[in-house]
């Protein structure tokens, strides 16, 4: 398997309505920045990987046919990827593997949502023949597995709460976040309306425009300073498998072996400096905590309450505010594994772990049924 | 690079009506098909193609992985596209070297609604979508500038529904007559029919393949281009996309026996005749093509396993398949099979 590199990072900042831009517009900027960032050129670009979740959200069905001119894409390939909410991670995976099974040598990945187009709530409520759906949007559909995690570790009601808080606080140092909220504590959060228990208003993602690229290089036509990748991993399970532990789902758990085992990582807290994982609603950061294996079963919770994860703990996660600061869904996955990249090239600016030589890319979707990660590090593999 | 082959393909009795079927159900036959014909019932690697349009609804890839039994977990991704590029995708990932199977799966049920119209959402919102083109006008653009002879056209019909009801897995198309189409000039024949359907193929790398097959068809070559989204910007009288695609996958270097084309229009195996430089002795789509059955999303990649099948049970050396994506033939991939 060849070698392959982030050379380069670009985002869109993030936002309710991006008025200004189309979605080509959208697209584009966060391409040219990467590009800038690698000192690279659309011609010196093999092939593009486009990224992004439901069609519906903007009402464009396979928008990859639109979006090859503004993405310099004529004349190349373009692979279109649609894995649900993972789906920002696995379009990072799938233009990796362009490079890693020698193909390509330099791979532009691009993943986008513009969501002010529509309304993802009621675009995420599934209806038969799909799901006799008794939820609205993925809190309804989310907010039980949260539950039962609490019944199951007996973690005290004010965990989510101080994720909320935490990552909002990470989000100010973050020039790119959606939300900038000076003054977060914890009482504003607790004053916010429930919307599905537990699940406060404050402690969901935002509904958020925007676009992430990443260019990808092989060993050879690496410029800059690269983020090595050391792992690289997808899992997939079905949604309505009867006994599935949908809490802490078997495909997160096997998906996070295989990437450590190819990272040579052997205990995820000691090893890995900074992690970025998709959280959309607080409690699934002691929930994934658990299910990566930073922590033991039912112990997530005291990990998060003891500050570990917070940007001057032993592991910080999400040190960029995460997907509860920023969320244009099929995007999402993508910066997840762009500020893990970020992070290890010690280009995070005002949230960079110092000394950052290890990260973790986490990115999840459908029913907590489809996974992605890689880890990305400093030194070459 | 590796090796990679085809070792099996499965498709459904495409159906031009609504057969009750969801999208699991149609799937998991064809799923069941190809692990049977293998003996395989785990693969180091899965992708699949699908559009939720076609449903008119959000993650309709999701149910699909009841059907395949994922579990333990598996390493699994998704196009929206036509299978035939998660087809590439699993390609790609069988040369990184560690696993050696990937099974492809792609589906459409275009009987829901109306595919006329639910393909001009897939044109620039801003510009072309609010224009109301719809893909039936959109392909009398093309048929217009490439400006075929009408005796050439009609005889491409004739074959392609001929050659449908001589294949068990096509419905049976009557003779075509000479009425008029819904946009001129293409003529109420030259559209493919209303189908739905799913198909499934099995890679396999290195020794697998030898051990999974007899003679399994391997993949010499596979690429793909895509060209500017403007209609204005392109000559619709020709391919840029499909030749260069045909260039890369080396579809020149040697005789072609059998062309397995995805042309839902007459013109369009006109135009891929040329850029894909295919002569006069290459058999153009023996199974009737998307003319005879058209199931969205799978058609790309039915075509691909229709030209590993000929080279599968011994009747042909070297199959060329090609499928395509976008409007007027915008994104072209070119796979050459050999024996």
């Amino acid at each position: 398997m060849n070698r392959c590199a982030v050379i380069g990072v670009g985002q869109t900042r993030y936002t309710t309505k991006r008025r200004d831009v189309s979605i080509a517009g959208l697209v584009r900027e966060a391409a040219l920045r990467a590009l800038e960032d690698a000192g690279l050129t659309f011609k010196d670009i093999d092939a593009v990987v486009v990224g992004k979740a439901p069609d519906l959200f903007e009402g464009v069905m396979m928008p990859e046919s639109y979006l090859a001119d503004a993405l310099g894409a004529a004349g190349k390939p373009v692979t279109r990827v649609h894995t649900a909410g993972s789906v920002g991670g696995s379009t990072a995976l799938v233009g990796a593997s362009l490079i890693q099974g020698g193909v390509h040598d330099r791979v532009l990945v691009v993943a986008f949502e513009k969501q002010s187009e529509s309304n993802a709530t009621w675009a995420l409520s599934t209806h038969l023949p799909f799901s006799a759906s008794l939820v609205v949007g993925a809190g309804g559909y989310f907010a039980p597995h949260i539950r039962e995690y609490m019944r199951r570790s007996g973690a005290p009601a004010h965990i989510g709460t101080l994720v909320a808080v935490k990552d909002r606080l990470n989000a100010l140092k973050n020039p790119y976040a959606h939300l900038r909220i000076p003054g977060i504590d914890q009482a504003m959060v607790e004053s916010t309306p429930m919307l599905w228990e537990p699940i406060r208003y404050l402690e969901t993602c935002p509904s958020s425009d925007g676009a992430c690229a990443l260019v990808l290089a092989s060993e050879d036509k690496v410029t800059g300073t690269p983020a090595w990748v050391h792992g690289a991993a997808m899992r997939s399970e079905p949604i309505f498998r009867a006994g599935r532990d949908t809490v802490s789902p078997q495909a997160g758990k096997d998906c996070a072996a295989d990437v450590y085992r190819q990272a040579g990582v052997c205990d995820p807290r000691r090893d890995i400096d900074v992690a970025e994982v998709y959280v959309p609603f607080s409690w699934y950061e002691p929930m994934w905590l658990e299910n990566l294996g930073f922590a033991a079963e039912g112990e997530g919770w005291k990990l998060t309450e003891s500050g570990a994860t917070a940007l001057d703990g032993d592991i910080p996660w999400n040190a960029s505010g995460g997907v509860l600061s920023s969320n244009p869904i099929g995007a999402s996955g993508l910066i997840r594994f762009a500020e893990a990249a970020l992070q290890v090239r010690g280009m995070a600016g005002e949230h960079q772990v110092d000394g950052a030589r290890l990260a973790l890319g986490h990115a999840y979707g459908g029913g907590a049924q489809f996974f992605a990660m890689w880890i990305v590090g400093r030194e070459r593999p | 690079m590796r090796d990679v082959a085809v070792v099996a393909f499965a498709q459904t009795r495409h159906t031009r009506e609504d057969a009750g079927l969801s999208e699991t159900e149609l799937i998991l036959p064809v799923i069941d098909e190809v692990k049977e014909r293998t003996g395989l019932t785990r693969f180091g690697f899965t992708c699949s193609g699908s559009c939720d349009y076609l449903a008119g609804a959000p993650f309709s890839f999701v149910s699909a992985l009841d059907a395949i039994g994922a579990w333990p977990p598996i390493s699994e991704s998704h196009v929206e596209m036509d299978a035939a590029w998660a087809l590439y995708e699993a390609w790609v990932r069988l040369q990184h070297g560690d696993v050696d199977t990937a099974l492809v799966y792609g589906f459409g049920k275009s009987s829901l609604g109306d595919l006329r119209e639910i393909m001009t959402l897939q044109l620039d919102p801003y510009y072309l979508a609010p224009l109301g083109l719809d893909q039936v006008s959109y392909a009398a653009l093309q048929a217009a500038a490439v400006d075929a002879d009408r005796e050439l056209l009609d005889g491409i019909v004739r074959r392609s529904r001929a050659d449908g009801r001589a294949n068990p897995y096509a419905p049976d198309l009557p003779e075509p007559d000479v009425a008029d189409g819904p946009v001129a000039p293409l003529r109420a024949a030259d559209l493919p029919p209303i189908t739905d359907g799913a198909a499934a193929v099995v890679l396999a790398a290195g020794d697998a393949a030898r051990e999974l097959c007899e003679r399994p068809a391997y993949v010499r070559g596979i690429a793909h281009r895509v060209e500017p989204h403007y209609l204005g910007m392109r000559d619709l009288g020709r391919s840029v996309s499909a030749a260069d695609a045909a260039r890369a996958a080396g579809v020149g270097k040697g005789p072609v026996e059998v062309a397995e084309l995805h042309a839902q229009f007459p013109h369009e195996e006109v135009v891929l005749r040329e850029a894909l430089g295919l002569g006069g002795d290459t058999v153009v789509n023996p199974s009737g093509g998307p003319l005879a059955a058209n199931p969205v999303m799978a058609t790309g990649l039915i075509r691909v396993g229709e030209a590993a099948r000929r080279v599968l049970d011994g009747s042909a050396r070297r199959a060329v398949a090609h499928a395509a994506n976008g409007p007027c033939l915008q994104h072209n991939l070119v796979t050459v099979l050999e024996a």
